[in-house]
């Protein structure tokens, strides 16, 4: 049984359609991750699936007593609230201080305990959010693009840090990500969004996948498009009306 | 000698002190410090501010519903604050800009509570003691009400800590441990008119937002934990009642604002000092 299914799921914002009948599965241990781009509606699903937001129609299944460990794109912490790391990894359950330090050493940030969250640079505070989501003993990891901010090495180190706590626990780990090439090695299975689904399959039958070539390929053989890293192509300003072309085969 | 030494008559416990004003007005002021701390710094953490003003604002309207339905003030209080802070919140949830409604809110019910009133007749109402506070003026029964709502709040506020402060960290965050974030903000918005319905006869409606922030920002500078600062708040909150009340007796200055004076003060000196020690 899938650990978290969003089946038939229909959000919308003010009358403008936002996910049109999404369907996706998360079965344990596996690494799913989801491509995008822009206003596509992957942080809406993200958050669909979290619970945060409840779709027009259609429904989210979690297995029974599921813990979710959740990291965030980016996490705002006032000015005003003042929260240690300890503190922060206590929140809501309350941790021992060495599953606490524990954890800090296990994402490779030992002995930030008391040290302000405001305090951190970017590497450490989404190392401290792995932290927090890996300290409930969780079956699967939510991940919305949580190396947003972070430069290149730090990007690469924190997915290595991220297999390695997969091979270790078995956490099944669903992402958001829009690294290509990142997805294209470390996942099992990606799915492509565009407001539906516009193909999903192993890394590389996706890359061969003429809708995904469409989104991501700017006509090449798609397999360029794995290693370009492009972070702002305009595709969804220029086809986002037009989505039945997706499914009519790359550009010529 | 002995007996220039004893004093004059036993000295005064338990019930008994209650007789004296000063005693209940004291009393009374840190029953207020002691809920208005930990959740003025929800209303700090979650900028709130402005919506705890529209709801202590709407206050007046409810004293003038409990004049002209001849209901205790102090449920009338509760009922438009709780009609207030729900009809914002629900604002809220449909998006609207809520700057400008807050603005809207808050000033059309205290203007239509303060024309509801001058329909009472005259002799029953001092208006002045509803604005700015009557604490001096409070009776054994204020009391028991002021701590029961006063307690009320803590025990709500402590029983859901984790899950409130989870959900004000991130509703993304709180939604992913199973925490539902609305209905942790309904339970701010609920402790929020009690407050405001206790604190009416110590502070007055258009103080009971500064009750709410001045102690709660002051201990911002001293904390390191949320805890910490919202027992901060608490101490701060407290002693300034006690001072402020002192400061009112010596100076014949109006309690409520006083007590925010020296909430303020407080305030002031702590800033000064962290700005010293960070050089």
């Amino acid at each position: 049984m899938s650990l978290l299914a969003a089946e038939n799921l229909h959000v919308s914002y003010g009358g403008a359609a936002v996910l049109e009948g999404v369907s996706v599965a998360i079965e344990p241990g596996e690494i799913v991750t989801l491509v995008g781009p822009n206003g596509s509606g992957k942080s809406t699903l993200v958050k669909a699936m979290l619970g945060v937001i409840s779709p027009d129609r259609g429904q989210v299944v979690r297995s029974r007593g599921l813990r979710i460990g959740y990291v965030p794109q980016r996490l705002h912490i006032d000015a005003n609230l003042p929260m240690t790391v300890a503190r922060f990894l206590s929140l809501p359950t309350r941790q021992s201080d060495a599953s606490v330090s524990a954890a800090l050493d296990r994402v490779g940030v030992p002995g930030l305990e008391n040290r302000q969250m405001t305090a951190l640079s970017g590497g450490q505070f989404q190392r401290v959010l792995l932290a927090r989501a890996l300290l409930t003993d969780p079956q699967i990891l939510v991940l919305d693009e949580p190396t947003q901010g972070l430069d290149q090495p730090g990007e690469a180190a924190f997915y290595e840090l991220l297999e390695a706590v997969r091979r270790e626990t078995g956490v099944a780990v669903f992402m958001v990500s829009h690294d290509l090439h990142v997805v294209m090695s470390a996942s099992d299975r990606v799915v492509c969004l565009n407001r539906h689904i516009c193909c999903q399959g192993t890394p590389k039958v996706v890359s061969a996948a003429p809708e995904y070539r469409a989104l991501f390929g700017h006509g090449t053989h798609g397999a360029l498009a794995l290693y370009q890293h492009d972070h702002d192509h305009s595709h969804d300003h220029d086809h986002g009306p037009a989505q039945a072309d997706y499914h009519g085969g790359g550009h010529a | 000698m002995t007996t220039i030494m004893a004093p004059r008559k036993p000295i005064i416990m338990g019930a008994a002190m209650l007789d004296d004003f000063l005693v209940r007005a004291a009393i009374a002021g840190v029953g207020v410090a002691l809920a208005a701390g930990p959740l003025g710094s929800f209303v700090i953490w979650r900028r709130m501010a402005y919506f705890g003003d529209a709801t202590a604002h709407a206050a007046i309207l409810g004293v003038a519903l409990a004049l002209i339905l001849s209901i205790p003030i102090t449920l009338g209080t509760l009922l438009i604050a709780l009609a207030m802070a729900a009809t914002v919140s629900w604002l809220a949830a449909r998006g609207h800009a809520m700057d400008a409604t807050l603005g809207v809110l808050a000033h059309s019910a205290l203007a239509l509570g303060l024309v509801a009133i001058s329909f009472v007749p005259a002799v029953r109402v001092d208006l002045s003691a509803f604005l700015f506070g009557d604490i001096l003026a409070v009776g054994k029964t204020d009391l028991a009400v002021i701590w029961a709502g006063a307690l009320l709040v803590v025990g709500l506020l402590v029983w859901r800590w984790a899950r409130l402060l989870t959900a004000t960290l991130s509703r993304e965050l709180a939604a992913a441990s199973g925490i539902d974030p609305d209905r942790e903000g309904l339970v701010l918005t609920l402790a929020l008119a009690v407050v405001v319905a206790v604190a009416l006869k110590v502070v007055g409606a258009l103080l009971i937002a500064a009750m709410l922030i001045i102690p709660a920002a002051a201990a911002r500078g001293l904390a390191r934990t949320p805890e910490g600062m919202a027992m901060g708040a608490v101490g701060i909150g407290a002693t300034s009642a006690l001072a402020g009340l002192g400061a009112s007796w010596q100076f014949d200055t109006p309690a409520g604002p006083s007590i925010v004076t020296a909430a303020a003060a407080v305030f002031l000196v702590v800033a000064v000092f962290g700005r010293l020690r960070r050089g």
